[in-house]
């Protein structure tokens, strides 16, 4: 298969706003369940080991028009639960059994209580991720939640919770992440070979079909023959847009403006645990520890280190070898915005070329961005060694 | 010039409380007390006052600013340093207030924090605000998790979560930035007082269901919580100011008077209003004034609960010093799920016989404004009492356009005469 057929299949999943790919799965079968999750960090593996479909629920995009869900939120607030809010109330989101929200931000937190009013039949579950600094009493209350959850999920498919099943799921869930991990390789080894654009849409369908599914196109993507050919561009990772996605012309955008894109925050989610979960042992307690000890520094968990902030940027540009920073946050989003201004002075006092926008995940216009992503480009391509 | 508003008695006695307060903070560099930086949701005022260190709340420092007309500015210079001009005014006036010296509301140095006791309770945003006060102040914080109910509880197994951290996080910082020993009967004694006060604050707050009302639960409410929200929750000054206040609002009952106002005190009272959000501070007289002008009386407030949900019963117990600070961080109102939240109101608007609700809707606040239209479809829904909804901000005046606000709630009281007069 080719790199071209991988990513059509994708940006057709992608583009689809009726979740064909999820109802077609469920339909496979009588008995069947989809959870859908927000952003940024849900365990799918528990949501998998109850023989449930997890899905991402990342908005609408610039592709669907906000009807319904501007009466539900006001103008200072993000994007994505209107969006999200719309997709629900036009019925897109009728296929679904069980709606989680992590603990991203307040928004989300509310939207798990608008969900609870709106849609009382549905399990409707707010997932408050460990933040204690101790460890252990971390991991502790982490397993409890994760139980809660398990025999919450395994209550909507009829069924009861079963460990072994938990950890065949840990196990298709280490692969996911693997796979995942080693697209932001390849890509930081030779962007030019993995256009952002076209990995994001990979992941982004990544989120809405099986894991075996997601795991056969990864593969045949990565294994497809190279493609594309070396130009003369910076390297940028892009820091801040990991809840509300920004649209895929801005990728393209800030790609086409002469910046490859090394390293971002897209789906964070789907590698927030940086390292495998163990499948020996309790595994309610392998996937608490592994979030608890394993959970990548991101805006959404408290930093206890005093430098963390001041050093993960240039950790980060270190890693993938990157010539600058984009900061791009989505309007409205406190996680980013806030942490704005301690990365962003970490970056700088480590001499790192630092430029920062705000989207909106159904912003139309990228102007404004390619010509500020394209002066930044041309900025340290002209004075980045002076 | 506005005319002066004649103030209350307990209105004087929290002035002086506040500004020997500030003075003790002032001098704590020389006198060696120690000072915890804290949050109003989910502060532990007994536990810090049992080691003897001084609480400063950012948050009343940020809306003090606002109401002496400080704010834009320090917001101005925060925004200038990076802040984003979308998050959190409190933040960017507190950081801006910082970086302009950190004069203190009432003219006096603030000191820099021993600890920052980052009680992560209702708010996002309190994790990064510290968090960005540690890059300012370089000192340690002591974190503390509290789960938000998202069930609409607290669960065994996340009370023990808070507890454990209480007890094995909090207090050994504590015991660190105050070289102090963990002294579990001072807390206890703390605790007690801290009962005794929360007894007399629900008797003033419930007051509001006389007709007239004896209080304004809004706009007066600001002055009536704030020794509890703030320092003095678990000390004999509060102790004796709710004892004070109480008395002061028996009184204005039994006399048959209304609340001072703006606009004098409010006897005759043409509507009885529920408010659901924080106030304005930039604007906050003018703002009363809208209220009180046209004979409005809030007679029950969300905001008068972040701090606390005494009036649902919570009491702080000396008899289990960990737990009841735990059972107190989880309850209060904005780490309550939003069905929770139309519960409250509903209920407030039966309880205390309103005409209406209203929310007022900050930009600054996504705990509480975000979901803040569909609670008033379910208010709406489940009381039969017509509710407005405007927006402004916390302590940024230029989300606060008077004339627009003026017009929506003119707008909103005219409605009522009208339902009124139609029922009639």
């Amino acid at each position: 298969m080719s790199r071209a057929a991988v990513v059509a299949w994708a940006a057709a999943i992608v583009e689809d706003l009726e979740f064909g790919a999820a109802r077609a799965w469920k339909a496979e079968s009588p008995g069947r369940h989809v959870a859908g999750y927000l952003p940024v960090y849900a365990p799918r593996e528990i949501v998998r080991a109850a023989g449930m479909l997890p899905v991402g629920i990342h908005g609408g995009g610039d592709r669907l028009e906000i009807i319904r869900g501007d009466a539900f939120y006001q103008s200072y607030i993000c994007h994505l639960p209107r969006s999200v809010i719309e997709l629900a109330q036009s019925g897109r989101l009728d296929f679904l059994s069980a709606m989680l929200f992590p603990s991203t931000c307040d928004v989300i937190r509310n939207l798990s209580g608008v969900w609870q009013i709106l849609y009382p039949d549905l399990y409707v579950r707010y997932l408050d991720l460990p933040q204690a600094t101790d460890p252990q009493i971390a991991t502790s209350f982490w397993r409890a939640e994760l139980e809660t959850l398990a025999v919450g999920l395994a209550g909507v498919a009829g069924a009861a919770f079963e460990t072994e099943k938990l950890r065949e799921a840990i196990a298709v869930e280490n692969a996911v992440r693997a796979a995942v991990r080693d697209l932001y390789r390849e890509r930081r080894e030779a962007p030019w070979r993995v256009p952002t654009e076209e990995m994001a849409l990979l992941l982004r369908a990544g989120e809405v079909v099986p894991a075996e599914t997601f795991l056969a196109q990864a593969r045949a993507y990565m294994a497809a023959p190279e493609e594309g050919r070396r130009r003369d561009r910076c390297r940028v990772i892009v820091v801040g847009a990991f809840c509300e996605q920004p649209p895929m012309g801005l990728i393209k955008t800030i790609e086409r403006a002469g910046c490859f894109i090394v390293d971002d925050d897209f789906l964070l989610g789907n590698r927030l645990i940086a390292e495998d979960v163990p499948t020996e042992g309790d595994p309610l307690s392998n996937l608490a520890d592994s979030f608890v000890r394993h959970a990548r520094a991101s805006s959404i968990l408290y930093e206890p280190d005093p430098d963390g902030k001041r050093r993960l940027v240039a950790r980060r540009v270190a890693e993938a070898e990157a010539d600058g920073v984009i900061f791009a946050s989505a309007s409205f989003c406190d996680p980013a915005l806030l942490d704005r201004p301690m990365l962003r002075s970490g970056a700088e006092a480590a001499g790192i070329p630092c430029m920062a926008f705000k989207f909106s995940e159904n912003s139309a216009q990228f102007q404004q961005f390619r010509e500020q992503a394209g002066t930044f480009a041309d900025s340290i391509k002209l004075w980045g060694n002076a | 010039m506005t005319e002066p508003m004649e103030k209350d008695h307990s209105m004087q006695l929290q002035k002086e409380m506040l500004g020997e307060h500030f003075r003790r903070l002032e001098a704590a560099p020389d006198t060696g007390d120690p000072v915890v930086y804290t949050f109003v949701p989910g502060n532990l005022t007994e536990l810090v006052r049992s080691f003897g260190a001084l609480p400063v709340l950012p948050e009343i420092n940020a809306l003090q600013s606002a109401l002496r007309g400080k704010s834009a500015a320090y917001i101005a210079a925060a925004e200038r340093a990076g802040h984003s001009e979308d998050v959190c005014s409190y933040v960017k006036c507190d950081i801006g207030m910082l970086k302009s010296g950190n004069i203190g509301p009432t003219g006096t140095r603030l000191p820099r924090p021993d600890l920052l006791l980052l009680s992560y309770t209702g708010c996002y945003t309190f994790m990064k605000w510290f968090e960005l006060l540690r890059e300012e102040y370089d000192c340690p914080i002591a974190f503390l998790h509290v789960p938000y109910q998202g069930d609409g509880r607290l669960t065994a197994d996340q009370r023990d979560y808070v507890v454990r951290q209480l007890r094995e996080v909090v207090v050994p910082a504590l015991e660190k930035a105050t070289g102090r020993p963990y002294d579990e009967d001072r807390l206890r004694e703390n605790l007690a007082r801290s009962a005794a006060a929360e007894d007399d604050l629900v008797a003033v707050l419930q007051s509001a269901r006389r007709r007239p009302s004896p209080i304004d639960s809004y706009f007066g409410a600001v002055y009536y919580v704030g020794p509890i929200f703030s320092a003095f929750r678990g000390t004999a000054e509060g102790v004796e100011y709710y004892r004070a206040l109480r008395a002061e609002v028996e009184e204005r009952a039994a006399a048959g008077q209304g609340p001072l106002t703006p606009s004098g005190s409010l006897d005759e009272q043409r509507f009885r209003l529920v408010v659901e959000g924080p106030p304005n501070w930039t604007h906050f007289r003018e703002f009363w004034k809208m209220f009180s002008d046209e004979g409005a009386v809030v007679v029950a407030s969300t905001y008068a609960k972040v701090g606390g949900t005494y009036d649902y019963g919570f009491r702080h117990d000396p008899g289990d010093p960990l737990g009841t600070l735990a059972d107190y961080c989880s309850g209060c109102y904005t780490n309550r799920s939003l069905p929770t939240r139309v519960d409250m109101l509903a209920d407030y608007v039966e309880s205390y016989g309103a005409d209406g609700f209203l929310i007022h809707s900050v930009k600054s606040c996504n705990s509480f404004s975000a979901g803040q239209l569909t609670i008033l479809r379910e208010v709406e829904k489940r009381t039969g009492a017509p509710g407005g909804f405007f927006e402004s901000d916390l302590v940024d005046p230029r989300y606060f356009s008077a004339a627009n606000v003026k017009t929506r709630l003119e707008s909103y009281f005219q409605m009522l005469a009208a339902r009124r007069g139609a029922a009639a």
